[in-house]
């Protein structure tokens, strides 16, 4: 790489690859974690084959949004990570939370070190069993910063949009009410009719034993959305 | 932790490469200690065979140290995912962690890739698996698997054997490993048909181990003082389940009956 023979400020650098890892972000879509009276439900919009959502572990579950070539690198690590750290000690000790700081730090570091930043975002979640918190959601965006987000969250292009359209309307629901919402928070945000063929939807229940993730067929979702009453009705905003 | 590797040459959707590119070799050759492997539990009966829905696999309890018996309940039969089990016998150590890898290599490969290995290729990574144990095998430290699944390609139960240099050998009937496997090959061998129903094949399974315990000292039986049976699981389309103890007792029952009739 050639060296700029002028001289450009620090605050200058990590400004301009902010923005270049955001408009790279904004281009993409969007993936929506919400809870859900049984767990956690995660809704990418998605027409693709190529998988936005991924099981982690028993409890845990990622999303990514951005380039694919890099959060999919991100997701093999963390599928890594979690099955080394399963086998060397139980599985019981693999948790959201190390996971979160893992992938933290490997983004704060590619961002500050790197000269191109990685554009995604990505998603940690895990479902708790016993006493305290029944869910935790992380964000980790592209300069490593992490965020601990309480009931729902969005990444990836207009995450901001959906963000404020289910702050107001978001409660523990049940997974058809809560697919509603998601799906109408989409055509909202996005002014367009959603198809259920341009989802992907994925779910961790909380009464599974073992892995507690899986993906919900195009049957079973649509069946949800056709039987939903009007969304408009559904959700009530405040 | 490294975000990018070459997805070429790295360990790819591999648990076992993983692990033995990060932590070198996961078994050591010492010379000379061909001694340790009697003084090791060691896991004995298990077998499999094929019925007109998929597989039936069955283990006894016991394991033995030496002259001894060091467990009377050991599991011999595991679950590996939704559609393939795995049996062991062995020095039980090596088997168990055998058992434990390969199911993390199943599900390792699962989400990684997003699909499932075909059963052909589940009983391919087994065998390079136990081929890079055969410098322990030398000494003593034995891994002899029987690995079967549902597979959904052909829709049949398919069993596969192992030897300790990863020889891999697909059974079209039935089969039976460890110091009792020839007892009990001897019983499914007389009694084994074609397309045997599921009830049939779980008799002869359990009637296999119990010949197997009434001749090998190191095959445990049927232990009513314990209430202590063998397991017995079948593989089918709808996936891998474990028989319950009540019913594997009723099945007792009805051997040690038929076998006070014969006198």
């Amino acid at each position: 790489m050639a060296v700029p023979s002028y001289y450009v400020s620090p605050e200058q650098i990590m400004q301009d690859r902010a923005e270049y890892a955001k408009k790279g972000i904004a281009r993409g879509r969007s993936t929506i974690a919400i809870e859900y009276d049984e767990g956690i439900l995660l809704l990418a919009d998605n027409p693709s084959s190529l998988k936005k959502i991924s099981e982690i572990y028993d409890r845990i579950a990622f999303a990514g949004a951005g380039k694919y070539s890099e959060f999919e690198n991100l997701r093999k690590a963390g599928i890594r990570h979690a099955d080394m750290k399963g086998y060397l000690y139980s599985r019981e000790d693999v948790n959201a939370c190390s996971l979160a700081n893992a992938y933290s730090q490997v983004l704060g570091t590619l961002f500050s070190q790197e000269t191109k930043p990685h554009e995604v975002e990505i998603l940690v979640v895990e479902i708790k069993n016993g006493t305290g918190r029944s869910v935790e959601i992380y964000r980790i965006s592209f300069d490593g910063s992490i965020f601990d987000e309480k009931g729902f969250t969005v990444i990836g292009g207009k995450a901001d949009t959906l963000y404020t359209y289910l702050k107001s309307r978001h409660q523990i629901m049940t997974l058809q009410n809560s697919i509603t919402l998601c799906v109408q928070a989409l055509k909202e945000c996005y002014r367009q009719e959603v198809l259920p063929e341009g989802l992907e939807i994925a779910v961790l229940e909380r009464r599974c034993s073992g892995r507690a993730f899986r993906r919900l067929s195009l049957s079973e979702y649509a069946s949800y959305l056709n039987a939903a009453p009007p969304p408009a009705q559904s959700s009530d905003p405040t | 932790m490294l975000t990018s590797e070459d997805p070429f040459i790295g360990p790819g959707s591999s648990f076992y490469q993983l692990l033995l590119a990060q932590r070198g070799q996961t078994s050591i050759s010492i010379p000379a200690l061909s001694g340790i492997s009697a003084s090791l539990p060691h896991g004995t009966t298990v077998l499999a065979l094929r019925f007109s829905g998929g597989v039936v696999m069955a283990g006894d309890r016991r394991a033995t140290e030496g002259y001894s018996i060091a467990e009377r309940d050991i599991r011999k039969v595991h679950a590996m995912d939704r559609t393939s089990a795995m049996a062991f016998a062995g020095t039980a150590g090596p088997c168990m962690e055998f058992a434990r890898l390969f199911r993390i290599e199943l599900e390792h490969y699962e989400k990684l890739e997003g699909v499932n290995l075909t059963l052909e290729g589940k009983a391919n990574k087994l065998a390079q698996m136990i081929r890079g144990n055969f410098p322990l095998a030398l000494q003593g430290l034995i891994v002899v698997p029987i690995f079967s699944g549902y597979d959904a390609v052909r829709q049949c139960g398919r069993i596969f054997k192992y030897d300790i240099a990863g020889g891999q050998y697909e059974e079209q009937e039935y089969c039976a490993v460890g110091s009792g496997g020839k007892d009990a090959k001897g019983t499914l061998k007389k009694r084994f048909k074609k397309n045997l129903g599921q009830e049939e094949a779980i008799f002869i399974a359990v009637e296999s181990l119990c010949d197997a315990a009434d001749s090998d000292v190191a095959t445990g039986g049927a232990d009513m003082l314990r209430d202590i049976y063998p397991t017995v699981t079948v593989l089918t389309a709808e996936g891998v389940s474990d028989i319950a103890e009540t019913n594997i007792k009723g099945v007792a029952m009805r051997i040690l009956e038929k076998q006070k009739e014969i006198g």
